[in-house]
């Protein structure tokens, strides 16, 4: 037995936590805050209308009713703020969801989580004539539940338990025929389908404070399950066997990161709808500065959604003023070109 | 230093689904040796090991290590005194070797009880051990099968066990790295007293390093002892259905098996 003490450990760096890694780390944080920052920043000066400087000061601080500018950007500040929020959450989602799964193109499209939710959500509008986020959340995350524990049950079946391969493909496969579900139930209510429709391409634009309230203890919970569940999720990336060889305990580790995924991507889709490509891309994007350790990767991945989603709503309010490009559809034209970009810079890396 | 760990299985019987692999399979592990588990193609010893490291729950007796049921222990006590290193193991994309190696120190670690000075002491001595301490820095990715196996084995001494399993941990290797593998165990063994099971497939490499040998037939201990009394030509017959000739192996002394086949039997 390797019995290493205090007094025998080696002097000088440490082997495991060189300098040099430690750079990348910091380098990623600055270019996250500044983004961060600078998204932000674009997110209150531009839209349909442009504003002065001292128009964006005031609109944040104290907006005077009688100023057009100033009460543009006031409602600038939610909508900011729910880009931050659900960009996060579907950034940290996506690189929890890679992590259970061992599977670079896992997120919360692939594992059937959003079409779970817009299935439970269509038909709280169809059948209960729900219409706000206070409820959507509910059958949102209710929705998500469910096709998550279809999806583990389905992919658990078989000599080997739950293998990432089995899940993605159970995944995959429950997000297709969910969606079909949504699919058939809005063809035949027109009604339904013209309150889904604005709701399922995703978007931040009617965002004011009271609508993102009754969302925020599921983001804060799937938050703090996320961050709990780093350990886990590391040695589950060793593969089932040296996981379980090492002490660890797959089975609980893998809920409570779900739970963790679950949470978080259902209370983004509650309140902006499924938002594509987000959790796909971003964890990749923070890989590069932290590496494959969840401990830094998923706080990581959260500044870097916020930072994306942010940009991307710019982007779509700017592009074809004065109206309003869905971020939904914003995220897939950013996030493509970028996500091809990734793979061609390096093989996707798993996981 | 090395506690010697006593592991037995008694009476103890494994399956997938319907299929009984192992069946009633009573041994016990000489502790501070190398033991080798051989047998032909799915006569159960892959199984037989993964069962050892708890990695499948018995469908009947039991693995008792140190006298205690392995399955009704705490997973993460058993992971500080019983390590593991599957035949195919993944590595993370990417991952730096310090990093994997790191992962080793998973059961002394806890959310709250940060990186210390103790398990940087072990991860180092692991690396230096296996000789990979110029590698640290690298990525996984990159390296040779030989060194990426050398790499496993310092995350497996990183874990700082006194029992190591190992599934066939020459596969793919071509055979200068099979003996480099072999003779770093036998060091970990000799230098540190860490109780080595590995299953082998190669009958003369298990003859060579083992001190114990194990010859398992359709999930039934066959014989076991040392390599001198257990590799004989009825042996290999009955284990492998192969008609072999048994000859000293003037390199190190142990027994040599000539296999014969149909074009080659100038007996």
């Amino acid at each position: 037995m390797i019995d290493g003490t205090a007094t025998d450990a080696p002097a000088g760096p440490s082997v495991v936590r060189p300098a040099r890694r430690r750079r990348r780390l910091l380098i990623g944080l600055a270019v996250g805050l500044a983004g961060l920052a600078a998204a932000v920043l674009l997110s209150l000066v531009f839209g349909s209308r442009v504003v002065s400087w001292d128009e964006v000061v005031g609109g944040v601080l104290a907006p005077d009713p009688n100023s057009f500018a100033e009460q543009a950007v006031a409602t600038r500040v939610p909508r900011t703020a729910l880009a931050i929020l659900v960009g996060g959450a579907l950034g940290l989602s996506g690189a929890v969801m890679q992590g259970i799964t061992r599977n670079p193109l896992a997120d919360p499209g692939l594992l059937g989580v959003n079409a779970g939710s817009a299935l439970a959500v269509v038909l709280g509008i169809s059948v209960l004539s729900i219409d706000s986020t206070g409820e959507y959340i509910w059958f949102a995350q209710a929705g998500a539940a469910g096709a998550a524990l279809l999806v583990y049950a389905v992919g658990s079946i078989g000599r080997a338990g739950a293998t990432p391969l089995k899940l993605a493909i159970a995944g995959a496969a429950t997000s297709a025929a969910l969606a079909s579900l949504v699919s058939a139930v809005l063809l035949v209510r027109t009604d339904v389908f013209n309150v889904f429709r604005f709701w399922q391409v995703g978007g931040v634009g009617g965002a004011d404070f009271g609508e993102m309230a009754p969302v925020l203890p599921f983001l804060g919970l799937g938050l703090v399950l996320a961050l709990l569940s780093s350990r886990g999720l590391d040695v589950l990336a060793l593969g089932d066997d040296v996981a379980r060889g090492l002490g660890g305990r797959v089975g609980p580790a893998r809920v409570l990161a779900g739970l963790a995924a679950v949470l978080l991507s259902a209370g983004a889709v509650a309140i902006a709808g499924p938002i594509g490509f987000v959790g796909l891309v971003v964890p990749h994007a923070a890989r590069v500065f932290t590496g494959p350790g969840h401990r830094w990767l998923l706080p990581y991945s959260a500044l870097l959604g916020a930072v994306l989603l942010v940009a991307a709503d710019v982007v779509g309010r700017v592009i074809n003023r004065p109206a309003d490009v869905p971020v939904g559809i914003m995220t897939a034209v950013v996030g493509a070109p970028f996500f091809i970009w990734l793979i061609r810079r390096a093989k996707v890396r798993e996981l | 230093m090395t506690v010697h760990r006593s592991l037995v299985t008694e009476a103890l019987t494994v399956g997938y689904d319907d299929r009984v692999v192992v069946q009633e399979l009573t041994l016990a592990i000489p502790a501070g040796r190398i033991s080798v588990i051989v047998g032909a193609n799915a006569c159960g010893k892959s199984t037989l090991l993964r069962a050892m490291a708890r990695l499948l729950p018995p469908r009947s007796g039991a693995v008792l290590l140190d006298g205690r049921s392995i399955a009704e222990r705490p997973t993460r006590e058993v992971a500080k005194i019983l390590g593991l290193l599957p035949q195919t193991p993944v590595a993370p994309d990417d991952i730096a070797v310090a990093d994997l190696v790191a992962r080793g120190r998973y059961p002394h670690r806890s959310f709250l009880r940060p990186w210390t000075q103790e398990d940087e002491a072990a991860v180092a001595e692991a690396l230096r051990m296996t000789d990979v301490l110029d590698l640290a820095d690298r990525s996984v990715d990159e390296l040779s099968g030989g060194q990426r196996q050398r790499v496993w084995i310092a995350m497996a001494l990183a874990q700082g066990t006194d029992v190591l399993l190992l599934d066939e941990p020459t596969t793919f290797l071509d055979v200068a790295h099979q003996i480099e593998v072999l003779d770093l165990l036998t060091d970990l063994n000799r230098q540190k007293g860490t109780t080595i099971v590995m299953v082998l497939h190669d009958l003369n490499l298990a003859a060579r390093y083992a001190d114990e040998l194990f010859a398992v037939k359709d999930g039934r201990l066959y014989l076991s002892g040392a390599p001198a009394d257990v590799v004989t030509a009825p042996m290999v017959r009955d284990v492998f259905g192969m008609d072999a000739r048994i000859v000293a192996d003037d390199v190190s002394g142990t027994p040599l098996v000539l296999p014969i086949g149909r074009h080659h039997s100038r007996v």
